[in-house]
């Protein structure tokens, strides 16, 4: 379960691949603020950058939010855009998919580098990913 | 070519320290800066130090190992160097791996290996 409560650390605009190092590099404050050990960061800014990529390349740009929670001790980020959505889910998970030539590791990569992954998208009305480490 | 990487020759070596932070832009600028210059320089291997690199994503992956697969066809081997173990580890969970990159700890490590190669 991701925590619906949590402390906005900021709202990031996801435009173009330099928006992509900020957010990650907000996200990996955050956590060694709080402690992380190096290879729980590592994974989970990792999958922050899979998406927040995502968002720029596939979404036609978007948001990322980051929030800190404290019962249980957690970070959360949710990126969403309003591209044109991902039609097969199921198909998108699995490594391999990709519409857009890369490597198609991305989403389900980023799935098994967090602790929480959910996915909300509708064909044509884009996209929201809630990314979730405890800490 | 931008500052995010530097390309020096050593020893017919391309040696490219990557900066932290590199961008997707400044990757692809350096991937296409880096296959003229091995042939322009004859350059028997390239180097790639990546121990500034805090995470390797799917993405910096794959234009690493495009690199190396280029390269080989240039007839230069690629060093990767420098990765630190919690990037290892991501990009095994990842399911990447760098097929035509040999991997050393660091330059000191990858020029031993070339100069045992060359002897041999």
């Amino acid at each position: 379960m991701i925590p619906t409560d949590g402390v906005l650390v900021g709202v990031y605009a996801l435009i173009r691949d330099r928006d992509v190092i900020q957010v990650r590099r907000i996200a990996g404050h955050q956590m060694d603020q709080r402690g992380a050990r190096t290879v729980q960061k590592t994974r989970f800014v990792t999958a922050v950058s899979e998406i927040a990529r995502n968002v720029v390349m596939h979404g036609g740009g978007g948001e990322a939010r980051i929030y800190i929670h404290s019962a249980p001790s957690a970070i959360s980020v949710i990126c969403t855009d309003n591209g044109p959505g991902i039609a097969d889910m199921q198909a998108a998970f699995r490594d391999g998919f990709s519409t857009a030539g890369s490597m198609g590791r991305g989403l389900g990569g980023a799935k098994r580098l967090s602790d929480e992954l959910e996915l909300v998208s509708e064909d044509g009305k884009g996209t929201r990913v809630t990314m979730m480490a405890r800490i | 070519m931008s500052s995010a990487s530097a390309i020096y020759l050593v020893e017919g070596v391309l040696l490219v320290a990557i900066q932290e932070d590199i961008s997707d832009t400044d990757i692809l600028d350096l991937q296409e800066a880096l296959s003229e210059r091995v042939v322009d320089e004859a350059a028997r291997a390239v180097v790639m130090d990546i121990s500034a690199l805090e995470i390797v994503d799917t993405f910096v992956g794959r234009i690493l190992a495009q690199l190396a697969s280029v390269s080989k066809l240039l007839d230069a081997q690629t060093y990767v160097v420098g990765m630190r173990p919690a990037v290892a580890m991501t990009l095994v969970e990842l399911g990447m791996d760098l097929p035509e990159s040999k991997t050393a700890l660091s330059l000191t490590h990858a020029l031993k290996d070339l100069r045992g190669e060359s002897r041999g």
